[in-house]
């Protein structure tokens, strides 16, 4: 249990001259939920694939709880602890919400004593109770990608890959989601979830790679990556030599002083110094590295 | 066994889409169509008097040939339209996505949605070979000598074609294979009419394009076997009588195909099957 639910070394994929991924390397820890943010085009669908097994890399190795990509009976037995939502999600729309779950049940290898009660369970999961009966054919996007979601958590997996999850889906139904991944998280279980949508990710997710051209650009906790906290404090009557006693991490952004890198347990004494140096405090703002400001400058594109 | 699960599967979705309805209901058209008109071949007169019974199930025996040999296009048309689209389909739909990440080995799954698919095939052929016989011989008393070797020929025929299609279908979209296969379909057919005018004309580099054909898609090869299952005795002979010329006649075959032949086809069928496994395993999804 100690090896990483997903572990990928060199891993690339080019499509004639088209480069998808550019030597991945990454790593998932268990028990994770691990965003896997980059914007459209960045390899991101690429990497699940490979990693499940839908598509083969043309350089280095992937481990799936384990179980090397290259290995394909031992990664087949390790599929059976996964589940997946892929972002383009299709469902066989002549078989009911129920028989489309009792297929994934029986691919999945899960008793069939058990297919009912684990039906019900993920089907109210996805509040899709009511529709179980109902031809797929019939369905909105969002009702088939909560069924794919639905689909993807028969058998309590110990991994969830989860592309773009809430792409169809309205508000609440993304909160919603945000919500039973918090619950999966609970349980123990590692969620992988591929998206561009910083908003999700920043709301759900323990990690975080950032991955553009195919390479991961950044990789780590929301601490590690962001280089932390800000102050915005407006005071006017403070001299330059007064100024000079902040440390050399700020800057003027007119009667506003910038003060990067201080924790938000130090305002108190930076207001109560800027008094006693004789300034005049308007305002203060604790400011937080947003990951938008992070990612786009991780692209090199200016917030 | 995941193979099954995918072979319900197949056999579900089909039966779903009212494909088997469609099927179902214009085989019953057909056979009742075909069966008012073998009912009236007693009525035919020759010079105000009735024709002999030898007679009437000689006309029978021919007209059946012309109508089995309906049947048996409609279902090579069938599997083909069934099969071109069954794993090219769900890639480019995205149903393969959910399905293949599931702990299922992409053999299982060609191999799945062959045999759903041939079970379909096999009941299908076998209900309306058995469905228009039990009629004809109502109608005129008349049973072909052979009937089920006829059956399993007819039989073989379609999952030959079934087995192409799959194996198009692990590369091609539905349409394009389909396309394919129904010209390869023709061109054999052809083949083996070429073949037998080189046989009939003693010209044996047409003889040996035709056998060719014969073995590159062993289904007009296999539609002669049928053929020959369902020719009475008396015609075999007459016809035999008149020496190679009949065996351009697509309707005819005047031996039966040797085993080497039976062996070879199936051999075809395993050895396609074995392309397509291998061409899916390596297909991206």
């Amino acid at each position: 249990m100690s090896e990483p639910a997903i572990r990928t070394a060199d891993l690339g994929k080019r499509y004639g001259k088209i480069t998808a991924l550019a030597g991945l390397a990454l790593e998932v820890p268990r028990g994770a939920v691990f965003g896997f943010l980059g914007p459209n085009g960045a390899g991101k669908t690429t990497a699940v694939k490979l990693l499940l097994g839908l598509s083969s890399p043309t350089s280095g190795e992937a481990w799936l709880l384990g179980a090397p990509i290259s290995d394909g009976s031992a990664h087949r037995a390790a599929r059976a602890r996964v589940g997946y939502l892929p972002e383009l999600f299709r469902y066989q729309g002549w078989l009911s919400a129920r028989e489309v779950l009792a297929l994934h049940c029986e691919l999945t290898g899960l008793a069939r004593s058990s297919w009912r009660r684990e039906s019900d369970r993920v089907l109210d999961t996805v509040s899709l109770m009511d529709r179980a009966e109902t031809r797929v054919g019939t369905f909105s996007k969002g009702m088939q990608q909560r069924l794919g979601l639905a689909a993807a958590l028969l058998g309590s997996p110990e991994l969830v890959l989860l592309d773009e999850p809430t792409s169809a889906l309205d508000p609440v139904g993304r909160h919603d989601v945000r919500e039973i991944i918090r619950a999966l998280r609970s349980q123990g279980m590692t969620i992988f979830l591929n998206s561009h949508l910083l908003s999700e990710v920043e709301l759900v997710c323990d990690r975080v790679a950032i991955v553009d051209h195919g390479r991961v650009v950044a990789a780590g906790t929301f601490d590690e990556l962001l280089s932390g906290d800000t102050v915005r404090i407006r005071a006017t009557g403070l001299t330059d030599d007064a100024l000079a006693r902040f440390g050399t991490q700020q800057q003027r952004d007119g009667e506003w002083l910038v003060i990067r890198g201080l924790a938000s347990a130090g305002i108190p004494d930076l207001v109560a110094e800027a008094v006693r140096l004789g300034g005049r405090v308007h305002a203060v703002e604790p400011a937080h590295e947003s990951l938008e400001d992070r990612f786009l400058s991780l692209l090199g594109k200016d917030a | 066994m995941a193979i099954f699960t995918i072979a319900k599967l197949a056999i579900r979705e089909v039966v779903r889409r009212r494909l088997i309805l469609a099927l179902v209901a214009l085989t019953l058209l057909s056979v009742a169509l075909t069966t008012w008109g073998f009912s009236r071949i007693p009525t035919i007169t020759q010079r105000g008097v009735p024709i002999p019974d030898v007679q009437v199930k000689l006309i029978a025996s021919q007209f059946l040939i012309l109508v089995m040999f309906m049947f048996s296009n409609v279902l090579a048309l069938s599997s083909v339209f069934v099969a071109s689209p069954a794993l090219s389909g769900d890639i480019e739909s995205g149903i393969a996505l959910a399905l293949l990440a599931r702990p299922i080995s992409r053999r299982d799954y060609v191999l799945g949605k062959w045999v759903g698919l041939a079970a379909l095939v096999v009941a299908y052929a076998a209900a309306a070979i058995a469905i228009e016989l039990a009629a004809v011989d109502l109608a005129v008393g008349y049973v072909p000598p052979r009937p089920l070797e006829f059956a399993a020929f007819i039989l073989g025929e379609g999952l030959v074609l079934l087995s192409l299609a799959i194996l198009l279908s692990t590369r091609l979209s539905g349409m394009v294979g389909g396309v394919i296969a129904l010209v390869l379909f023709g061109m054999a057919w052809l083949g083996g009419i070429v073949g037998g005018l080189g046989a009939a004309f003693g010209n044996d580099v047409i003889e040996n394009a035709g056998t060719v054909t014969k073995l590159v898609l062993p289904t007009d090869g296999l539609w002669r076997g049928a053929v020959y299952h369902l020719q009475p005795a008396t015609v075999l002979a007459a016809t035999n009588a008149a020496g190679p010329a009949a065996t351009a006649n697509p309707f005819f075959a005047a031996t039966p195909p040797p085993t080497a032949y039976l062996l070879w086809s199936a051999l075809w069928i395993a050895a396609v099957l074995a392309l397509a496994v291998a061409s899916f395993r390596a297909r991206e999804v």
